[in-house]
């Protein structure tokens, strides 16, 4: 595995769905490439930064689907 | 006199849905039990639904027409997937719906996405045929574990990951947020959006790699 092939299996590698001979290429390449190492460790630190950064925060209009909701619940030919 | 413990109840595929007391709530119209629901999945939706259509205005609509649909299909709810799963996916398909409606009028960014067949790193990076290492680096990845993490972990840092997100074509947005934000399995994530572990994980790895090149490319700026 080159370098530039290796950072196209770090997310399969991730997910541990590398076949056995890839990984243990994937994880010898490792053992002898700091770049790759720095690169490998770029993205976890990545996912970490996404799973702060994009919060969802903004909340749907509560009135309108409460209204929708009623509508629904009288509609309904079970509710008793 | 002991009664015997009943097992927990389970929907009928055996699959244990959090949600399954609130489902059952909902089913007896319980308002509390839906206004829970949607603040629980709200954000998410109005999120998925903005990587569809242009703005915020008709990704309320969207949100409450897929609610509508979650509404109607309840009582065909089977509970063959979780009902977050299930919320979802009805979700996109409204926002797809809707999305390519738009697209017909007016041409919109996420549309005219950047190649998505693009390779994870920039080939400049790498040493060529004719080179001593051919595909080795040229020059190494920073190494961020020197960076101080007040730096790293900046608000200028999320910005950009935020802003490198929001520019991603609307698959692979859904795929990073599912996963990486909202901590979903992948699973899951195959599950609410229809796709295969394969393409989840091929959607998956453009969006976390496009976003590691732009934090790397804030973060040089930030050093020079």
């Amino acid at each position: 595995v080159t370098c530039r092939e290796l950072v196209e299996l770090v997310t399969a590698y991730f997910e541990g769905a590398l076949p056995e001979e890839e990984r243990a290429a994937f994880d010898e390449h490792l053992a002898v490439c700091p770049g790759c190492v720095r690169y490998v460790e770029q993205l976890r630190t990545t996912i970490r930064v996404v799973g702060d950064a994009d919060r969802l925060g903004d909340s749907p209009e509560v009135g309108v689907l409460l209204g929708a909701f009623r509508d629904w619940k009288r509609a309904r030919p079970t509710t008793g | 006199m002991s009664t015997p413990t009943l097992p927990r109840t389970r929907i009928a595929t055996g699959i244990d849905d959090p949600d399954a007391p609130l489902l059952a709530r909902l089913r007896r119209g319980d308002e509390e039990a839906f206004l829970a629901l949607v603040e629980r999945y709200g954000p998410l939706m109005l999120r998925v639904a903005l990587t569809h259509v242009r703005s915020r205005a008709i990704a309320e609509e969207v949100v409450q027409d897929a609610w509508l649909g979650v509404l109607d299909g309840l009582d065909g709810f089977q509970g063959r997937s979780t009902l977050k799963t299930w919320i979802l996916r009805i979700l996109v398909n409204r926002a797809k719906t809707r999305g390519v409606r738009e697209a017909r009028c007016v041409p919109f960014s996420s549309l005219a996405a950047p190649d998505d067949a693009a390779p994870a790193v920039d080939p400049d990076r790498f040493q060529g045929p004719g080179d001593r290492f051919p595909g080795g680096w040229v020059t190494f990845p920073r190494d961020w574990r020197t960076l101080p993490e007040e730096q790293l972990f900046a608000r200028e840092t999320f910005a950009c990951a935020t802003a490198a997100i929001r520019a991603l074509p609307a698959r692979q947005q859904e795929v990073i947020v599912l996963r990486d934000v909202q901590g979903w399995s992948s699973e899951e994530v195959c599950e609410a959006l229809t796709l295969s572990e394969g393409n989840q994980r091929v959607l998956l790895h453009r969006a976390r790699s496009r976003v590691r090149a732009a934090v790397e490319h804030h973060l040089e700026e930030a050093a020079a």
